[in-house]
């Protein structure tokens, strides 16, 4: 859809670029851009927009057949209160924040450790571990799924916190993101440390890592938006709705309020808050830390 | 530059290297043997197995999974329906992406609102998606459809006509997930020497002419890989056809991994299902070796 609606106007900006003027010839241009780049921002925030208005109408004013984007009896927070008062949406948030935060921390933490010692360290095996890690990325979490749910059974983790926690900890690819970081460090920053007979932790801890909190910081973005929406995993590790983290537990509203267009739309809009309004605040970060950890693979 | 390092090393310090360079990578060794390597030696293991959730016949089977696997015309379907979503879902994906950063790179205002509005969608979780989406292919209820009668197109049965329902979750797809290629574009972009741009414009090539001729062409190496990344991407869809179709209308869009998933916890048969889950990995496998080999001839 999007790409019909861009081409027009474009391919006549082009047309009427001239040499001897490039002042001019940009401003026209960029007001065409700015059109279509309005064009494909409004149809991508009317999604949003109307889910919000859904969730603002009563529930008979939801389901009318006839569509309204004001509906006839007013705006109403209504869907808001109940779903509050169903106190699922607060517990499934709570969940899911402690989850992402303790599986980025653990992320972090071993990742920058062997990212150095990949990094710095001369020691035997190191090749190996270095190809098999890499090598690693490949492996797809769906084809995980069957042996990990086996194993936790086993390890008696399914519905505990530890079974959505624990296997999604080990990302090889941001691994191979701050080795590479680290390898851009120069090593006279060390020596000194070195020469006062600074331990390899200490020279870790109080040289690299403060050296390294742009990335540190991308990573961090980047497993952390992973495991806030990630669905598959924790789905299948838990069936306790205490558990339940926000993006799994949406999906039981769906036969719970079954068809409660406007419970449901207040529902998932209080969902997607969190992660927005932490966007609007650390746009530049996120928009770099994407940038930068993207290409390494997903 | 370690020479420096490495010519104040004491005798003996080449085991206290092994010592503590093991030492670092432990931790991440841990998690690594026990929650990738293992689960991935003990599902091959599995897929040579009857096992099952009920926990009748633990024993080696060889490869009859595979066999049965290989003759089972839904693997085929679902193995089928995701090869066609990501040969459909990938186009749209680069391509759209590609238009919303050449536009931003015209240098616009307020680029963070272009951004905001461009990348917002890639921050919800799937099933923000799908309760959004499924709410707007409402046949009777839904925006798109009562946008449609109103120039005039017959109501569209988007999630339960099996011919549109993949469409549906391109469609769906394409909002939530384009950001992120996006992002990588205008990044890519944004790395491009201005005096390319600016020896070209003194040449009388207009901002037309230089899009193909030096952004184009300097992106390539990035197209690549983004195409790539798509692709694996794509291969691994379920999250949004489980929630939106459940695999419907009649198995029209159900993936692979949906299959995999149904045949471990709908049908109890975990070592079947492991077996199709390595069939999956071989073919992701298949693709990673290509996307090495494609890059390593371009950087060579």
């Amino acid at each position: 859809m999007a790409i019909q609606t861009l081409d027009r106007p474009k391919s006549r900006t082009s047309t009427s670029q001239e040499i001897r003027q490039p002042r001019k010839k940009m401003t026209a241009g960029k007001i065409a851009a700015v059109v279509v780049a309005a064009l494909i921002a409004v149809l991508w925030l009317v999604p949003f927009a109307w889910a919000t208005a859904t969730a603002f109408k009563t529930e008979t004013d939801a389901a009318a057949p006839k569509i309204s984007w004001v509906p006839p009896s007013g705006f109403t927070p209504e869907a808001f209160v109940k779903v509050f008062q169903d106190g699922n949406i607060p517990l499934w948030t709570w969940n899911s924040l402690y989850t992402s935060a303790a599986i980025t921390a653990i992320t972090l933490v071993i990742s920058t450790l062997v990212a150095y010692a990949l990094s710095r360290i001369d020691f035997k095996g190191k090749k190996v571990l270095m190809t098999v890690i890499i090598a690693s990325i490949i492996v797809p979490p769906p084809v995980l799924i069957i042996p990990l749910f086996y194993q936790m059974l086993a390890l008696h983790m399914i519905d505990t916190s530890w079974a959505i926690i624990l296997p999604q900890v080990i990302h090889p690819a941001m691994v191979f993101v701050l080795k590479k970081f680290f390898d851009q460090i120069p090593r006279e920053l060390e020596e000194a440390a070195v020469m006062d007979g600074a331990s390899r932790m200490r020279i870790f801890t109080q040289i690299i890592l403060p050296l390294s909190r742009p990335i540190l910081a991308a990573v961090a973005i980047f497993v952390f938006i992973g495991a806030w929406n990630n669905f598959l995993w924790p789905f299948i590790a838990t069936n306790d709705g205490s558990l339940l983290t926000l993006p799994v537990g949406l999906q039981t509203i769906k036969s719970a309020y079954g068809i409660q267009y406007a419970q449901n739309m207040a529902s998932a809009l209080l969902a997607a808050l969190p992660l927005i309004l932490v966007f609007l605040f650390f746009q530049r970060q996120i928009i770099k830390g994407v940038a930068t950890t993207g290409l390494a693979g997903t | 530059m370690s020479s420096s390092l490495a010519a104040r090393r004491k005798p003996g310090s080449l085991t206290r290297s092994n010592r503590s360079g093991w030492g670092f990578a432990a931790p991440f060794l841990v998690f690594f043997l026990v929650f990738l390597v293992w689960p991935l030696l003990y599902g091959l293991y599995m897929s040579l197995t009857g096992k099952s959730l009920t926990g009748a016949n633990d024993s080696l089977i060889g490869f009859a999974n595979y066999a049965e696997a290989l003759a089972d015309a839904g693997m085929w379907r679902s193995l089928g329906n995701t090869l066609y979503f990501t040969v459909i879902s990938t186009v749209p994906l680069v391509l759209v992406a590609l238009v919303m950063a050449a536009l931003l790179n015209v240098g616009l205002p307020a680029q963070w609102l272009w951004r905001l509005s461009y990348f917002a969608p890639y921050l919800l979780a799937s099933t923000v998606v799908s309760l959004f989406f499924t709410w707007m292919y409402n046949p009777q209820l839904g925006l798109i459809n009562d946008a449609l009668s109103k120039i005039g197109i017959p109501k569209v049965a988007w999630l339960n006509d099996p011919n549109v329902a993949m469409w549906a979750i391109v469609i769906a797809t394409l909002w939530w997930t384009v950001g992120f290629n996006f992002l990588l574009y205008l990044a890519a972009m944004q790395n491009i020497p201005h005096q390319h741009y600016e020896a070209a414009s003194l040449d009388g090539a207009g901002a037309w002419r230089q899009f193909f001729s030096i952004t184009l062409p300097q992106l390539t190496p990035t197209t690549v890989m983004i195409v790539l990344l798509q692709i694996l991407a794509s291969l691994k869809i379920f999250d949004q056809v489980y929630q939106m179709t459940a695999g419907g209308p009649g198995g029209s869009t159900r993936p692979v991994v949906q299959y995999i998933f149904e045949t471990g916890f709908t049908g109890y048969r975990l070592g079947y299902s492991a077996a199709i889950s390595y069939i999956f990995f071989g073919l992701i496998v298949l693709v990673s070796v290509m996307q090495f080999a494609i890059t390593r001839r371009r950087s060579a």
